[in-house]
């Protein structure tokens, strides 16, 4: 099994803590002028996202998560399990409603997203960036009112709520910012 | 690049004001510091059977040889070297100033150290009175611990208490007394003000004499300023026998940690019953400048990046 030692450390290298496959977000070095160097590390959680915070001593070596990121198309769900597909190799892998979490209200059909991997099963989703949503339901649209102060809540296709301008109407297409939730602009085919 | 210029030059000016001669020595040496945790870089030099040479990781080794002919009172500004020391306020290679005062103790050297600094940091920073805490007062004053008389698992449990999950094996109570020292102490001593911490537990010695009490301590001393550690002196151990059996518990800790044996500097042993008695100091120059040019990184007070 692959390992890194704590001179390895930077952010992004993933890691195994506690059973659990675990991402560095943070190192830091820290070591008094005589003694022992310690490795001061904030890590995620890949499967719960939690950030804990533990101390190595330095030289340690921990064993390397088997953990990767892949570009794969999503397919569809059956209300149960949602279906993604590599791109080259066309094998499918399917993730349950956990492992999808919030990610869960931006996936369309055909649309690439992140999909990482330990030790080859699906624990984490990451949706693009952007997505380009279709409104099913909102309160009518007030014509001639661009400014877009205040908002309305609107449903997507997708099931994701999120607050439009006023003059959003059904059946438009709106671009959304997945990482915060925020409607970005109106997409005029 | 200025502002080091113009604190290189504050040096020399001072030490020349105090008539301590400035020398250089080798920076590479066919010994090494035996430190569990100061690994040196090492190199080759083609010479003889291609003999692997150390990169110093201090000066002292070579200034002591100087003290021991009779040089008197001496300072460098070293390049160093320490293996995979990189952070915040660490970069493998970093200039010191090391300095040696026969007659002096740890206590006059102090002293001296905080009329260095206070002129160096004059008009960038309005340092408040010096404070000289025992390394017991410092624990007993932040911390109300007695790192002396506190076992293993009450540091062990204290360090969970604040929050600090450790990964691996800590069986070594001074890894605790560091660790705590680390997170818990040094982030809570006084802003704006050099604070001198000695008497360290004698397990904490390095090349310093132990003094014989109840306690043992080291006579150590550490010097902060906004939590950052800026030097580290002793009263200098001027016992040849003792120092080779610390060297030798050294490489014993070494190789129980599964690290290089590094060859004792005979040298320095051979020359260090006819070291004076004298007080030395290692003084981080990139971390007075970090605090001189109020920046948090030592790799904003740096000419270039290594890497």
């Amino acid at each position: 099994m692959a390992s890194y030692s704590t001179n390895e450390f930077r952010s992004g290298l993933k890691i195994m803590m506690d059973g659990y496959p675990c991402s560095i977000i943070e190192n830091e070095f820290v070591k008094p002028g005589k003694g022992q160097a310690f490795n001061r590390v904030k890590i995620r959680n890949l499967k719960t996202g939690r950030v804990l915070e533990k101390t190595f001593k330095s030289g340690e070596t921990v064993e390397a998560a088997d953990v990767v990121d892949t570009d794969m198309q999503y397919l569809y769900s059956d209300g149960e399990a949602w279906h993604f597909m590599h791109p080259e190799s066309f094998e499918q892998f399917t993730a349950d409603e956990t492992t999808l979490g919030d990610a869960r209200k931006w996936l369309k059909e055909q649309d690439t997203v992140v999909v990482t991997l330990w030790d080859s099963v699906p624990i984490a989703i990451t949706p693009p960036n952007h997505v380009v949503l279709t409104i099913v339901e909102t309160d009518p649209g007030v014509r001639g009112d661009t400014s877009g102060g205040g908002g309305k809540p609107a449903t997507c296709d997708t099931g994701a709520v999120v607050r439009v301008p006023l003059f959003i109407d059904i059946g438009e297409q709106i671009k959304v910012d997945t990482r915060t939730g925020e409607y970005v602009g109106r997409v005029k085919d | 690049m200025q502002l080091r210029a113009r604190l290189r030059q504050r040096i020399r000016a001072f030490f020349q004001a105090r008539k301590v001669l400035e020398v250089e020595t080798p920076i590479l040496s066919i010994a090494g510091t035996t430190d569990l945790y100061i690994d040196s870089m090492v190199t080759h030099a083609g010479l003889e059977q291609d003999v692997t040479l150390y990169l110093q990781t201090s000066p002292e080794f070579a200034m002591k040889r100087l003290l021991a002919a009779g040089s008197g009172a001496i300072y460098q500004l070293a390049k160093v070297f320490r293996y995979a020391e990189y952070g915040r306020q660490h970069h493998p290679e970093f200039t010191m100033l090391e300095w040696y005062r026969p007659g002096f103790d740890h206590r006059q050297l102090m002293d001296e150290v905080d009329a260095l600094v206070r002129e160096l940091l004059r008009d960038r920073l309005s340092l408040q009175p010096t404070l000289k805490w025992t390394y017991r007062q410092a624990w007993q004053q932040t911390l109300n611990i007695d790192p002396f008389t506190a076992a293993p698992d009450e540091l062990q449990a204290y360090a969970l208490q604040q929050g600090i999950e450790t990964v691996g094996d800590m069986e070594d109570k001074d890894a605790w007394l560091q660790l705590i020292m680390n997170y818990c102490i040094e982030p809570a001593l006084p802003r704006e003000t050099p604070v001198f911490i000695y008497d360290y537990p004698a397990s904490q010695a390095a090349l310093a004499k132990v003094r014989q009490e109840p306690n043992p301590v080291a006579e150590r001393f550490e010097l902060y300023i906004n939590g950052m550690e800026l030097a580290n002196g002793f009263h200098e151990l001027t016992d040849a026998n003792e120092q080779r059996q610390r060297f030798a518990e050294d490489n014993k800790k070494r190789r129980r940690a599964g690290k290089r044996q590094i060859p004792m500097d005979e040298k320095l042993l051979g020359a260090l019953n006819s070291l004076p008695d004298c007080a030395g100091v290692a003084l981080g120059f990139d971390r007075v400048m970090m605090l001189a040019g109020g920046k948090d990184n030592i790799q904003a007070v740096l000419s270039f990046e290594s890497t």
